[in-house]
């Protein structure tokens, strides 16, 4: 089953702490979300493999745009 | 010519014969304030001028806040005159985004609930025997917010400048460390774990934007004249931002001129802690006060949280009432922090945003209502 996790709030995304194929737990750092000048870091909402990662570093995002797939 | 050097000789000695105990006391304070502000990064850019001009002013015969000095010109020119801290307020404005506070206006409420502090500290104050004047100044050290405590205390109590110019600046910059025991406390588990989504949450037009400074400059200014040089000066900064018009202007309200006038007010202020002036039981009770003030704002900013989350069926985490106040963006940050030590996947930045901002709107009210009431009284 996959999951999709979200940028919860519009932002630019500082980096990407993962590579796809990688196996990560629940509450594992993905990402670090810029917002509001602050750093924020952004967790797995489940365990899986990382099956897409559909931004890259340097990238704005807004709320609900999709960031990663997890299987 | 033996005694016309010996009487030279004593000259050098003179700064040292006149010491008072108060002035290496005051000397060794300013250096703490140096401390802070330069190794612990506490408020740098305020306790660092504050902490030298301390240092300046106790040392005996340099006279630097006597007829003439060049500290007593800086004061005359910018604290008396209230210019430092209006000025600093357009830059404040330029600086400042109110779009979170515009996307979701009930925070505003939440700003409000977290200046009752203040007056809760302003009632402490006149029951301990403080002047109405002296007990507003105290009072305003609530509103987390320097140049608002700077411009109340320089005009209606210029004798406690000092004291609650340092409270102030420290206690801002202490949010982080007070603010989340008292979040802890006040709130439950289940309210803590409050997920707040951010879907839904609009844009805010370019129009809004515009109009917003202008609309709570008319209406706040006719609610409070007496306030209106502190509302009127932070809205023509966000008014300069939002208009992208004036981009010379607000870059330079928001670099240049914030930096020099910050420079020139910390001086003033540290100018204005004399051993003799500032040494006493009076001081320590203001430092009391005023971190009485910043605990009782986080205090009812948090209750009137739950408050709202028992009014919307548990939808609002109380944690954003701590932002109510108006030590923006920090205490914004501290309840994002605190909100995901408890649910990684809760980010209440943008809502606590908009309380922050709502925080920093409503102290500049709080000032300005107390100084009309206070007009209205015939006490000013």
């Amino acid at each position: 089953m996959s999951v999709t996790v979200e940028a919860p709030m519009p932002g630019k995304i500082l980096a990407i702490k993962v590579r796809a194929g990688d196996t990560v737990k629940e509450d594992d750092e993905l990402a670090v979300l810029e917002a509001m000048k602050m750093e924020n870091l952004i967790y797995a909402p489940a365990g899986g493999t990382v099956k897409e990662i559909k931004v890259e570093a340097g990238q704005n995002v807004v709320t609900g745009q999709v960031i990663f797939i997890i299987e | 010519m033996v005694e016309a050097i010996s009487n030279g000789l004593s000259g050098l000695a003179a700064g040292t014969l006149h010491l008072h105990w108060t002035n290496p006391v005051m000397i060794a304070i300013g250096c703490g304030l140096l401390y802070l502000g330069i190794k612990k990064d506490f408020e740098p850019l305020l306790l660092v001028p504050i902490g030298f001009g301390c240092i300046l002013v106790n040392i005996p015969l340099a006279d630097v806040m006597g007829e003439g000095g060049f500290l007593r010109t800086i004061y005359d020119a910018g604290v008396i005159t209230e210019l430092f801290p209006l000025l600093i307020f357009i830059g404040i404005g330029a600086m400042t985004d109110f779009s979170p506070l515009l996307q979701n206006p009930v925070t505003f409420l939440l700003g409000a609930a977290g200046q009752f502090g203040i007056f809760l500290t302003l009632g402490l104050a006149l029951l301990l025997g403080f002047t109405q004047l002296d007990a507003v100044a105290v009072g305003i050290i609530g509103a987390c917010d320097g140049p608002t405590a700077i411009y109340v205390s320089s005009q209606y109590a210029p004798h406690l400048l000092g004291a609650v110019s340092v409270a102030a600046y420290s206690y801002m910059s202490l949010v982080p460390v007070f603010q989340p025991p008292i979040m802890r406390f006040l709130t439950t588990q289940k309210e803590k774990n409050i997920i707040m989504s951010n879907k839904g949450i609009k844009p805010v037009s370019k129009t809004a934007k515009i109009l917003f400074p202008l609309v709570m400059t008319i209406c706040g200014g006719l609610i409070a004249p007496m306030g209106l040089p502190l509302i009127g000066t932070i809205m023509l900064g966000n008014l300069m931002r939002e208009s992208g018009a004036v981009s010379r202007l607000t870059k330079a309200s928001e670099n240049e001129i914030a930096n020099v006038v910050t420079l020139f007010l910390g001086l003033s202020v540290g100018a204005t802690m004399a051993g003799d002036a500032f040494l006493n039981p009076k001081t320590l009770l203001i430092l009391a006060l005023g971190f009485i003030a910043i605990c009782l704002d986080t205090v009812c900013g948090v209750l009137f949280g739950k408050l709202m989350c028992f009014l919307s069926g548990g939808k609002v985490n109380p944690l954003i009432g701590a932002a109510g106040i108006s030590a923006f963006p920090m205490s914004a940050r501290v309840v994002q922090r605190e909100g995901q030590k408890y649910n990684k996947r809760n980010y209440l930045l943008m809502h606590a945003m908009g309380a922050n901002a709502g925080g920093q709107i409503g102290s500049v009210m709080a000032a300005a209502v107390m100084l009309s009431v206070l007009k209205g009284m015939g006490i000013i």
